[in-house]
């Protein structure tokens, strides 16, 4: 019998399911299996000051820089509605230690829990609500604070103080409008600092600031829509120049499904960049876990399902792995399981270079607290323990034929829910898709990291007030708001600026700074809105920018250059003085540029006197050469002079008048 | 009953819901002229206003509607949530102790009223396995109400209740006890039944919780854990308080019920011995004795309950330029003993001096004791002193304030004879007055402080 081949059986289930890279897929193919996907999209307000508490926002350690720590252990509490929620237990079942770094300028007894909030900041809130606004939402009449739980330790009381601001409202897209269910205003959580077995370390400088999360229906039927509506609404809240920008500060979760598939839930993508990639991939898994879900009710039904398993000895087998090696020296204990009917199934592709096995390797670091790597199967794509042992093995546990075998290893304390996770997962294949939260890879992939929480995980926070509304309150803060997004971006359009530079734009909030300065300055939107998403994004790529350098100044560069009537194509080369020197005043970064006034005739004068030249020293002498050669020699001398433009077009009068002459 | 249709709203939001015929726990469309809402009507807390409704949005979250918006409001379905900690019959485990948790009204474990929006304690043995199944491993549980009232309102009542039921269990023969109780005047009862319950045979343990057992974070379920252990299997027979040792979630200190005090409004670490070490460190499975000397378990049942109580007890905490009416005023009210919190060695103005002679005469039974909280009255000191001294004033030694004024009601209940009520007020129960104070009996850290700092770093507390 020829022996079976993982890799093969990779390819190949990779075929069944119709894999395809996202770049080869369209829409039809995303029809076929149903992509449906759905956003949660988290913002940073711009306060000064924390949500709850008196602590500043926005300021942050190195994961060493603390002054104490605090160790805490959370425990499921049962919701107002009487349920426990399944991620509790999950998290519950993991009993991890948990331990809160914090640093006295950062966190006080709040964050910790040992101080009830503080009155809601009141900044923070009338940040939230014009952004609801901007979301055509509906805004509640009271807002009322909600506790959240979180027993992965990420706040150390347990829950977030969240509310909701607004339900059901709208955003326009290109296309289409994709509709809104809430948004919430809420704290941040801790950064973490390590998870390591039982132990999760967290830092306890960002707990506390003020969020806020937009959630979307999931309506997005492909990815690079996933990333449209992400977009947009991150342009919206910045529309507002009330958000903190920068690393962290924009963060999402998206939600995908395939159909007959479940809501999986991708934490924490940083990029909006990465959604296409991850929802591509994520919507495969899911048609996967479908194959597979298939293939297992053929071969039996779910309720006969039972797995066994042994402990084995070190001593009997060979073991030849490093891992096991080390496993053994530090007095684990190494545990075989059969799966039946598994065969061909642990190497099923469920992502690109991931298989069926990686779904129970996951789950067994998160859930049993093993560290990776945690196994091998007998369908391992690189397998390392030997035919031999595996026959052993499988003679141990009475293994038939189609059965696959997985071989665990970890401390004694930790087997018992080792075996059950393996168990569980397991069983979970016969229904499909386990609903679940999955932390995101800048490659696409994810992996497993929580069940998904319920509703069943609020509860009423019975140490804050509830806050009315007025109507006065709310349709004051609803004059004054910025203009639409779409508007923007319509305006931009028909301004006839070139559409690569929207993102850049809308991203950066600089729609004001075009508007104002064509108001003001009557300079053109369509020259303006280039230069920035052109000259400017270049300039940022490029060039270190100062601290306190703002966009703003960017309006007295161009009012400079205009009261001075020096031509706009000498911009850039200051812009570049100006990022990195923002204090330097403008005659200073014009002799820093070596910028010298020179009248329009002095300049043509040389023309001629150039062209001249490049015939007596050209090697090459056509008129296409001449006229760059001498653009290149005057080009210096008639920035902010001349047009360059302007100048093009005498030098190439003058080239053709001295030809013709 | 009706009330419950609408339970908590009253006023303006009551009558929108009657007009519009929607219940609580009904599922409704809510149209208002900032939009429609969707979701069930929850109760509203009594004390909140009467012009929103309270409704749960599908995703779990609550809002609330102000009625002044509404529009029309329709009822779609009625589910009533069906709020019920899971529970489970609690094992009994041959060999293990008998250990009798009696309530007082504490949350150890709980859910959330919405009549006051706060959160009512869930209690039965079966109640508290399904909150906090390590229990089964710890002892065999029986549970009693003794009565349920809030910390703040325990009172004397209460004290002799409780030292009676105590009394009852220990002729039953249990092998220790555990009593619930909020936080707030934990202290109190720790004092009142070190007095009435003497010569106790087993353990006799108070335990609360500084975060509600509603939160995930709770230290409710680990301070229960730590006092049953220590009900059922500690050798130190005396009346304690069991409560964090440090905020983080590790160990439990035992505290004397006569030197113990509340010194923090919120942390969980907030119970400490004053003027002496704890008795003990509990974790489950171990407990470390940090006194050497303590009252052993024993085997009798040899109690004494003195379950007295006068209620014609004072406490009058001095302040610069206290005037006299004051004190005049507690006398002529009928107070028959006053704990006077004084001043660094234990002193009051001159001013006050008439009004004590006054007290004095008309035999009220004055004690000094301390705003300093740590160390000695000492009278002799100063001139002030004696004065007060020679005026009828006597001083407690390191008797802690809560603690003296219970003593006294106690002390009171029982004779009113000065010499006698001297007598008993000056010879500690259980170290009530100390003879020593140890070096290490006052400690606070002070922040900030270089080699402060790193012990802080390193311990992780």
């Amino acid at each position: 019998m020829k022996k079976f081949d993982p890799l093969k059986n990779y390819q190949n289930t990779k075929k069944i399911i119709g894999y395809i890279k996202r770049k080869k897929a369209v829409q039809a193919d995303y029809d076929r299996i149903g992509f449906m996907s759905g956003l949660e999209v988290h913002q940073q307000l711009l306060t000064k000051e924390k949500l709850f508490c008196h602590c500043p926002a926005g300021q942050f350690q190195k994961h060493n820089e603390y002054d104490a720590e605090v160790i805490r252990h959370m425990r499921p509490t049962l919701s107002e509605l009487g349920e426990y929620d399944g991620t509790a237990l999950m998290e519950f079942k993991t009993r991890k230690e948990i331990t809160y770094r914090l640093k006295n300028e950062t966190a006080c007894t709040y964050e910790v829990d040992d101080t009830p909030p503080f009155p809601i900041n009141r900044d923070a809130l009338e940040i939230a609500l014009k952004i609801s606004l901007l979301s055509r939402l509906n805004i509640v009449g009271e807002v009322h604070i909600t506790r959240k739980q979180y027993l992965d330790g990420s706040i150390p009381t347990g829950f977030q103080r969240t509310a909701i601001l607004g339900v059901e409202g709208e955003i326009p897209l290109k296309n289409k409008t994709v509709k809104l269910i809430q948004l919430s205003i809420e704290e941040d959580s801790c950064r973490e600092v390590s998870d390591i077995g039982h132990k999760r370390i967290y830092k306890t400088d960002r707990l506390g600031m003020p969020l806020i999360e937009t959630v979307t229906y999931p309506e997005m039927v492909n990815p690079d829509e996933v990333k449209e509506a992400c977009d947009y609404i991150r342009f919206l809240n910045r529309s507002t120049g009330l958000v903190r920008i920068g690393m962290g500060a924009g963060r999402q979760d998206v939600n995908v499904s395939c159909k007959g598939g479940t809501r999986v839930e991708i934490k924490g993508v940083a990029h909006t960049r990465w959604i296409p990639e991850l929802t591509h991939v994520e919507v495969y898994r899911q048609w996967s876990l479908l194959q597979i879900r298939k293939v297992l009710k053929e071969r039996m039904a779910k309720a006969d399902w039972k797995m066994n398993s042994k402990e084995l000895n070190y001593y009997l087998f060979q073991f030849p792995t490093k891992e096991i090696e080390f496993a053994k020296e530090n007095g684990f204990e190494i545990w075989a399981a059969n799966l039946p009917k598994f065969g061909q199934l642990l190497s099923h592709f469920t992502q690109p270079g991931k298989v069926f096995a990686d779904e129970i390797a996951d789950r067994l670091k998160v859930i049993a607290c093993l560290e990776k790597p945690n196994m091998t199967n007998s369908e391992d794509l690189e397998q390392s323990i030997s035919d031999e042992d595996f026959e052993k093995i499988k003679t141990l546990l009475q293994a038939e034929k189609d059965d696959a075998q997985l071989i665990f290893w970890g401390p004694k304390e930790d087997i018992k829910t080792a075996l059950e996770t393996i168990e569980e997962r397991c069983l979970m294949a016969f229904e499909g898709v386990p609903e679940e939260t999955r932390k995101s890879f800048e490659n696409g992939t994810t992996i497993f990291e929580r069940v998904l929480p319920g509703a069943d995980r609020m509860y009423p926070d019975t140490d804050s007030a509830p806050i009315p509304l007025a109507n006065d309150y709310i349709d004051n803060l609803g004059k004054g708001l910025p203009t639409d997004v779409i508007d923007r971006y319509n305006q931009l359009r028909a301004w006839g600026v070139s559409v690569d530079t929207y993102n850049y734009i809308l991203s950066n909030n600089l729609f004001p700074l075009i508007l104002d300065i064509k108001e003001k300055l009557k300079i053109d939107p369509k020259y303006m809105g280039n230069f920035l998403g052109h000259r400017l994004k270049y300039i940022e790529g490029h060039y270190r920018r100062a601290a306190n350098f703002k966009y703003k100044q960017l309006y007295n560069l161009f009012k400079y250059l205009k009261d001075n009537k020096l031509e706009f194509d000498i911009a850039e080369e200051m812009l570049k003085q100006l990022y990195e020197h923002p204090k330097m005043q403008f005659d200073s970064v014009l002799t820093t540029i070596k910028f010298k006034k020179v009248k329009r005739s002095q300049i043509l004068d040389q023309v001629l006197f150039l062209i001249e030249k490049f015939k007596q020293i050209g090697r090459n002498v056509n008129e296409l050469n001449t006229q760059n050669w001498v653009m290149g020699q005057i080009r210096k001398l008639a920035l902010g002079n001349m047009a360059l433009t302007d100048l093009k077009k005498e030098v190439k009068a003058a080239s053709e008048k001295l030809e013709n002459d | 009953m009706t009330d419950d249709i609408f339970q908590g709203y009253k006023g303006d939001a009551l009558n929108i819901l009657k007009k519009f015929q929607v219940r609580v726990w009904g599922q409704a469309n809510v149209e208002t002229s900032r939009g429609v809402f969707v979701g069930t009507i929850l109760p509203r807390a009594e004390n909140d206003d009467d012009q929103h409704i309270v409704m749960k949005i599908v995703t779990g979250y609550n809002i609330g509607i102000d009625i002044q918006t509404i529009v029309k409001m329709k009822e779609t379905g009625y589910k009533k949530a069906n709020y019920k900690i899971p529970e489970k019959e609690f094992p009994t485990t041959p060999g293990f102790p008998r250990v009798k948790l009696l309530g007082t009204g504490g949350t150890i474990a709980s859910r959330l009223d919405y009549r006051t929006g706060a959160v009512i304690p869930a209690f039965s043995p079966g109640e508290l396995y399904g909150a906090v199944p390590e229990l089964a491993d710890i002892c065999n549980l029986e549970t009693e109400k003794v009565f349920a009232v809030f910390s703040e309102n325990m009172g004397p009542k209460q004290y002799i209740a409780l030292a009676k039921a105590i009394g009852r269990e220990i002729e039953n023969g249990v092998d220790g006890i555990v009593i619930g109780h909020g936080t707030d005047t934990l202290h109190h009862t720790g004092a009142a039944l070190t007095f009435m319950i003497q010569n106790s045979p087993i353990p006799i343990v108070l335990v609360g919780s500084q975060r509600s057992s509603d939160r995930p974070s709770s230290d409710a379920a680990l301070n229960l854990m730590h006092a049953m252990y220590t009900a059922g299997h500690s050798d130190i027979a005396e009346v304690m308080i069991c409560m964090f040792g440090p905020t983080s979630d590790d160990y439990g200190l035992l505290h004397k019920g006569t030197r113990v005090r509340k010194m923090h409004s919120s942390y969980r670490s907030t119970f400490r011995t004053i003027g002496d070490t704890p008795l003990a460190s509990v974790r489950r499975g171990e407990i470390k004795t940090i006194k050497k000397e303590y009252n052993h378990r024993r085997k009798d049942k040899n109690v004494k309950i003195l379950p007295y109580f006068s209620d014609k007890v004072t406490m009058m905490y001095y302040y610069p330029a206290m005037k006299p009416d004051i004190l005049d005023a507690m006398v002529d009210a009928g107070y028959k003993g006053i704990i006077i919190v004084g001043t660094g060695l234990g002193h009051v103005n001159k001013e006050l001096y008439p009004a004590i002679e006054r007290a004095h005469k008309k035999g009220v039974h004055m004690f000094m004791t301390l705003q300093t909280l740590w160390g000695y009255v000492n009278m002799f000191v100063y001139d002030t002193g004696r004065d007060m001294m020679a005026k009828g004033i006597i001083p407690a030694g390191n008797m802690l304030p809560e603690v003296a004024y219970i003593k006294l009601g106690w002390v009171l209940g029982q004779t009113d004879d000065p010499e006698e009520v001297n007598r008993l007020m000056l010879t500690p129960i259980n170290d009530e007055i100390t003879k020593r104070e140890p070096y290490n009996g006052y400690l606070i850290f002070q922040g900030g402080v270089p080699e402060v700092e790193d012990f802080i770093k390193k311990v992780r507390k």
